[in-house]
């Protein structure tokens, strides 16, 4: 055989491999090119099998030349294997482009009630002062909503809270401080508790709800003061508008607290300045609080020289008003999804 | 209590302004609600004569009036007032006065007539609500004077919101007395001069009560024009304290009342019978009151009677027959002082509250009366004449309020207030409060005086002593925290957990009222009787709610009216019941759900809700505490019969029901659609079972699926927990994963096709012990069931 002949026509093969590489379009037409030259029976096997028929000097020149053509003929075939690949990936890949923009599949979430998002601030916050919840009924008895909260029959603090009766000792709770007395029956100093909860007054215009909620707070133990009552509720307003509102507590009566105090917020809403909301004067009333009073504690045997302790009640609806801007106490139990949906 | 500031500085006059004086009371516990102008504003108006007076020529109900206003000119005004006429002098607005509402006074034409400016009504002025025609002034008015200055308009009307313990401010006086220890100023009462005797008339008097009415005066005065013109300026601080001239002699107990906060009453005396008596209501008594209201006394009110009849109720109103008149020459006055728990709550059974029943029941100083009287007794006499006769006055030491020294101790106070203030400055507080202390080691004696009857205990010395010091000035301490771990147990699933679950779950959370039409709640619980209020706001809020459905119900249809068209509601509170004569207050979680299952679906076929899906959300819920929970077929009244769910714990516990609004409600209540509604028992979903682990199978999980065929009437629930009891520990679940009817199976019966995975946890299961197990699964079915196989 004339190598040179030989030589010839591997490369007129090779050349026409590559051609038929370049043809193939799809993964399919290139395994049958590389099939029809590198199986059992391909042309390059062929070629490597004609080998013997040359003289052993001949042969690995011979050899080399074919493998080089192999050689090149495989970096090519493979380089056309990734670039179809490629394609069909590119194509995949185009055809499940999807719109990112639509709505995700059919799931919305609800949300809590203004006033339980109040709530739970307040809860939390005081929690972190050590400060547990209680809870008591909405139904009560005349001992524990007045009686023992120094407020007798026909005293003149029972006009401030319009009861709604059942009858002449039952009633629905006017404030939250009913379980502050509960708790105290059946626990010992100290004593730490906030009791939130529905609350009713008869009363019912723009700015008056027969039902609204509170939370009361106490705490007794040896030594608790005015100081510490005017320290927590200073913090806890702090906490609760996250600012640095200016707080003072002013003198006010309450039958089941002495001192008692109304504590004022700089208004929210202004800073101060004086607007509608707090009645142009820069100040909001949040709070009501002051020491316990002698007689409470003598209503559930604790000792008035021993212990000592403070309460304070706040309006939770008032709070939420001012912290979220809402505008109108009837919101409130509207229960308007437009309303609610503001809140989640 | 609303007062003239005017007034007040004629007691106490201290160097600081309005603002400054009303920041002053404010901060020290009597809250000022409001401060305004005592007369709005308006300029250019005089005190002016009517010097002639003619009808109009051409408008038969005016009048062309010349008016002297001070100046050469004379000015013509025509006026509209029935009440003018020559002589009088009234508030003349000349040309270039500006009317309060801006309404402004120019030279005009009417009908015809020229005139020069406008004669003034008190309304016209805003000093008053109403009136009857010009205001009349009194004819030694300067002529020419602003009105403004005449009548000290210049003057603010404060008012402060007492609260209950602060009687003692009720009055000018009470104010004054907080103004100038605020002020380290003095307080200058007014000279109160006595009255010469000139009558010999006497009135008996007897109190049958003196624990009721410690103290009692009563004097004659003769010959009163009870009804005389009361003076300007008496009328200008009534109307700035919110009064209404009534009559010079009522006037003036109205005056002295807010001057000196002493209630007093004045009788006409010829309609006495016999003696005074101050005594209880007899049986079956009535009275006529001043406010032309009968009422039927009931036995425990105290009167003020003669010999045949109670006259007036005792500390709060008169009585209208013996009321002062026109007629009225000769009358009795009253001062007395009524111990405060004698008409505590009185005046409110009767549906009355008077200044009068305001102060008594919060209590009035009890050393007040003859000073009050006195200044009453001058007043009359020099406004509506007469001649004073003695005060006959009937007093019970005995039962007079008792001044017994209060201890305060120094320990206390620092205790309480967390600061020990220097011993110079408490008796300096108390001596500014008129009080009288003594000190020993311990701290002090304290007397209070007369007028502040509302300090009974130390708390109410330290409260003052903290008042006056300022709370403002009062130290902040951050509390000491003793480290104790809270009480963290895992037993325990929080209400907050609950609630987000479902608000993850597309739920909104609402609120609604704790009580309720009757007639609503009767419908959703026709078997349970509510609580009714005695005294509701309206008769849709009357009855405490017996289910939390109704109010869900409500604002349901509140959002579905507001064009929304899916509603998910829940809410948690209490719903009260009577069950064996004991009052309940159980505490729920209730839920409302209609519309479609999802908000869009663009991707997804939408559906409207169904019970599978309340179900799903309640296993959510019920999930939060590990509870297996059994929901059984059961009925509600308010719930469809076929899709009703008692839901029970594994031991039979009752949890709550679930199920679709009955479409017999459904229809009543207007709503068109499903609705599905659930209601839990707080405290059962709120316990957790703690996990307990268990060990895990090595061995491979097999799965063999079943259809069987069963009637209709055989809960899908029953076959698989047949299916667990038959297969015993091999089996690890079983799921229902079709249930078919229609064509194959006949009708009244269901395929229900069941996967079981099966698993040992000791070795791999071999095809025939498989076999075993379904064979053994399958004759139990078909025995319990009358299961069969489907092919």
């Amino acid at each position: 055989m004339n190598t040179d002949l030989a030589n010839e026509s591997l490369e007129t093969m090779l050349a026409e491999a590559l051609k038929k590489i370049t043809a193939a379009d799809n993964q399919q037409m290139l395994d049958q090119v590389r099939v029809d030259y590198l199986g059992k029976k391909g042309l390059f096997t062929q070629q490597m099998k004609q080998l013997s028929t040359l003289s052993a000097e001949q042969r690995p020149a011979a050899g080399q030349l074919i493998n080089q053509a192999k050689s090149q003929f495989q970096t090519m075939l493979e380089t056309r294997k990734e670039l179809l690949h490629q394609q069909v990936m590119t194509e995949r890949l185009a055809a499940e482009a999807i719109d990112v923009t639509l709505p995700s599949r059919c799931h919305s979430r609800g949300g809590l009630h203004p006033v339980t998002h109040t709530l739970r601030r307040i809860q939390s916050i005081l929690a972190s002062a050590g400060f547990n919840v209680e809870e008591g009924p909405e139904i009560e008895d005349d001992f524990h909503n007045f009686e023992a909260l120094n407020i007798p029959d026909h005293h003149p603090a029972r006009a401030m809270h319009d009861t709604f009766y059942f009858d002449e000792h039952t009633l629905l709770r006017t404030h939250t401080s009913p379980v502050q007395v509960r708790v105290m029956e059946n626990q010992k100093p100290p004593l730490r508790v906030i009791a939130p909860g529905r609350v009713f007054r008869c009363d019912s215009d723009l700015t008056h709800s027969p039902m609204f909620h509170q939370v009361e707070g106490f705490m007794v133990d040896e030594d608790v003061s005015f100081a510490d009552l005017k320290g927590l509720l200073y913090d806890f307003l702090r906490t609760f508008f996250e600012r640095d509102v200016d707080v003072r507590f002013r003198p006010s009566y309450f039958p089941f607290t002495e001192p008692s105090a109304e504590v004022d917020i700089e208004c929210v809403i202004c800073n101060g300045e004086g607007c509608r909301v707090c009645s142009h004067t820069g100040w909001l009333e949040v709070l009501g609080c002051g020491m316990i009073h002698p007689h409470v504690f003598q209503s559930v045997n604790i000792d008035a020289d021993q212990f000592s302790g403070f309460a304070f009640g706040m309006g939770v609806e008032r709070l939420a008003m001012l912290r979220y801007g809402i505008n109108d106490l009837r919101l409130f139990f509207e229960n308007d999804l437009r309303f609610l949906s503001q809140f989640n | 209590m609303q007062f003239s500031e005017a007034w007040l500085r004629e007691w106490v006059n201290p160097p600081v302004d309005s603002q400054q004086l009303v920041h002053q009371l404010t901060m020290a516990g009597l809250e000022v609600d409001s401060i305004e102008p005592a007369a709005p504003m308006f300029s250019s108006v005089v005190v002016g004569e009517v010097i002639d007076c003619q009808p109009h020529p051409d408008a038969d109900r005016l009048s062309v009036c010349q008016v002297s206003v001070g100046t050469d000119t004379v000015l013509q005004i025509v006026c509209g007032a029935n009440n003018v006429k020559t002589g009088i002098r009234v508030p003349a607005a000349i040309e270039g006065a500006v009317l309060p509402g801006d309404f402004k006074i120019k030279a005009t034409r009417l009908r015809g007539v020229q005139s020069a400016g406008m004669l003034c009504a008190a309304t016209e002025l805003g000093l008053a609500e109403q009136s009857d025609g010009l205001m009349i002034l009194p004819a030694d008015a300067t002529i020419g004077e602003d009105i403004r200055k005449y009548l000290q308009l210049e003057d603010t009307i404060i008012e402060v919101d007492l609260t209950p313990n602060r009687a003692d401010c009720l009055s000018i006086r009470g104010i004054a007395r907080e103004a100038a220890l605020l002020n380290d100023n003095t307080c200058q009462q007014p000279e109160f001069p006595v009255t010469a005797i000139a009558s010999e008339r006497t009135q008996e008097i007897s109190v049958d009560q003196p624990a009721a009415c410690p103290r009692y005066l009563g004097r004659v005065i003769e010959n009163v024009k009870a009804f005389a013109e009361t003076p300007l300026w008496m009328q200008e601080r009534l109307r700035r304290s919110g009064l209404r001239s009534l009559g010079a002699v009522i006037d003036i107990t109205n005056y002295v009342l807010l001057e000196l906060g002493q209630p007093l009453h004045a009788f006409d005396l010829d309609k006495i019978t016999g003696s005074i008596h101050v005594r209880y209501v007899q049986t079956g008594e009535k009275l006529l009151l001043l406010n032309e209201q009968e009422i039927t006394l009931s036995d425990n009110t105290l009167v003020i009677a003669d010999d045949e009849k109670p006259l007036a109720l005792a500390g709060i109103m008169g009585g209208a027959e013996s009321a002062v008149s026109e007629d009225t020459v000769d009358l009795l006055l009253e001062c007395a002082f009524f111990s405060p728990t004698a008409i505590m709550g009185k005046a409110r059974n009767y549906g009355l509250h008077t200044d009068s029943s305001h102060r008594f029941e919060r209590g009035v100083d009890p050393e007040l009366q003859e000073q009050a009287i006195e200044r009453a007794t001058q007043l009359i006499v020099s406004i509506a004449g007469g001649q004073a006769g003695s005060i006959v006055e009937v007093t019970s030491t005995d039962d007079l309020p008792a001044y017994q020294g209060i201890v305060l101790r120094r320990q206390k106070l620092s205790q309480v207030l967390g600061q020990q203030l220097p011993d110079e400055m408490v008796t300096g507080i108390l001596n500014g409060l008129g009080m009288t202390s003594s000190m020993d080691s311990t701290g002090w004696l304290v007397t209070s005086p007369s007028f502040r009857f509302d300090i009974a205990i130390e708390a109410d010395l330290i409260e003052e002593v903290a008042r006056i010091h300022g709370y403002d000035q009062l130290p902040r301490r951050q509390m000491f925290m003793p480290v104790a771990l809270s009480d963290e147990s895992e037993t325990r699933v929080t209400i907050d957990r609950i609630k987000d679950i479902l608000v993850d779950r597309d739920y909104h959370e609402a609120i609604t009222f704790s009580f309720g039409d009757n007639e609503s709640l009767l419908k959703f619980e026709p078997e349970l009787k509510g609580l009714a209020l005695k005294n509701p706001i309206s008769s849709e809020l009357s009855t405490m709610r017996t289910s939390l459905w109704p109010g869900l119900i409500q604002a349901l249809q509140y959002n579905l009216n507001r064009q929304q068209e899916r509603v998910r509601l829940f809410e948690s509170g209490l719903k009260f019941f009577t069950q064996d004569g004991q009052l309940q207050q159980l505490n729920v979680l209730a839920g409302a759900i209609t519309g479609s299952m999802y908000p869009y679906a663009w991707c997804e076929k939408n559906r409207v809700v169904d019970f599978f899906d309340i179900k799903a959300d309640l296993e959510a819920v019920l999930g939060a505490g590990r509870h297996q929970m059994r929901f059984i077929a059961g009925s509600h009244p308010a719930l469809h019969p076929g899709q009703t769910a008692m839901i029970e714990m594994v031991d039979g516990t009752s949890v709550g029901i679930a199920g679709m609004l009955h479409p017999e409600l459904e229809e009543q209540l207007g709503l068109a659609g499903n609705v599905f509604l659930f209601e839990l028992q707080l405290t059962q979903i709120l316990q957790r079972n703690v996990p307990e682990f268990a060990v895990l199978s090595k061995f491979p999980m097999l799965r063999r699926d079943l259809a069987v065929i069963v009637k209709n009437s055989i809960p899908a629930e029953s076959l698989v927990n047949a299916i667990q009891k038959s297969a015993g520990n091999m089996i690890n679940n079983v799921t229902i994963f079709d249930v078919y009817h229609g064509k194959g199976v006949e009708s009244g019966y269901k395929s229900v096709a069941l996967a079981l995975i099966l698993q040992d946890k000791l070795k791999t299961l071999a095809e025939t012990e498989i076999d075993t197990i379904v064979s053994r699964v399958l004759a139990d079915l078909s025995q319990q069931f009358d299961a069969r196989l489907r092919n």
